[in-house]
């Protein structure tokens, strides 16, 4: 019954890189917890921005002048790529979980897809938004 | 609980001690999330850099206002999820892992709180 083993057990490695030979589906995977963690980051600034737009006009043009800067373009284009790639890989999880899509071929192409689909939405939400 | 057996009660709930609800959580949000990330994208987009009383008109109006609402709720309700998850995996050491479950769980429910309470000044 007494685990005498506990803590002691070997542990498994972080399997990219070194152990595990390149694949798609290891960086589609990986990928999908980068951009959920960055756009936690993000919702920080977007959190903030809001704040800022219910405090009062002072408070707004400096929010909105971080996020419009230079550097807040650029980190924003940045989330709304990751938000475009962690929606469409989350669609293939969702259809995962339905049990649909597991072979190979089918995991490789979608895994491409999320990855192609998500630039191309990206560089198209920023066309529309820059023309009005 | 003395009506069921050990087995009975332990059935189902696994190591954490709720089963299937954080899996389940995750996917509900997740669902939900599909249309309000892209319903919230182009209205937020649009009023950055629009100046504070376009801000002001956009989250005037209740749809804008509402999904804006929602998409605080679902997204910091997933990202609680999804950020305890990496904690688990990548944090081995039982007192930081529960240190930084603490500070998530309560920085996803400030940050989405205040992001709810914003929107419901400008819109009120």
């Amino acid at each position: 019954m007494a685990d005498v083993n506990r803590g002691n057990r070997p542990l498994s490695p972080f399997m990219l890189g070194k152990y595990y030979r390149f694949q798609i589906s290891s960086l589609t995977s990986i990928l999908h917890r980068i951009t959920g963690v960055a756009m936690g980051g993000a919702a920080l600034l977007v959190v903030w921005w809001f704040l800022a737009a219910a405090t009062g006009p002072a408070a707004f043009a400096r929010a909105d002048w971080v996020l419009t800067s230079w550097l807040g373009h650029l980190v924003l284009i940045g989330a709304l790529w990751a938000l475009f790639y962690h929606l469409l890989n989350g669609i293939r999880h969702l259809v995962w979980d339905a049990g649909h899509g597991f072979d190979l071929e089918t995991a490789a192409r979608t895994g491409k897809g999320a990855l192609i689909g998500s630039a191309v939405l990206t560089l198209l939400t920023v066309i529309i938004v820059a023309m009005g | 609980m003395r009506f069921l057996t050990d087995r009975k009660r332990a059935a189902g709930l696994g190591s954490a001690g709720d089963g299937v609800h954080h899996w389940w959580q995750q996917r509900v949000t997740a669902v939900a999330l599909v249309p309000l990330a892209l319903l919230f994208l182009f209205p937020f987009a649009r009023a950055l850099g629009s100046g504070h009383e376009a801000v002001l008109a956009a989250y005037g109006k209740p749809f804008n206002a509402i999904v804006a609402i929602a998409f605080f709720a679902a997204a910091f309700a997933h990202l609680r999820l999804g950020l305890q998850e990496v904690i688990v995996d990548y944090v081995s050491s039982h007192g930081m892992r529960a240190a930084l479950l603490v500070v998530n769980t309560l920085a996803c429910w400030l940050l989405g709180l205040a992001g709810i309470f914003a929107v419901v000044l400008i819109a009120l």
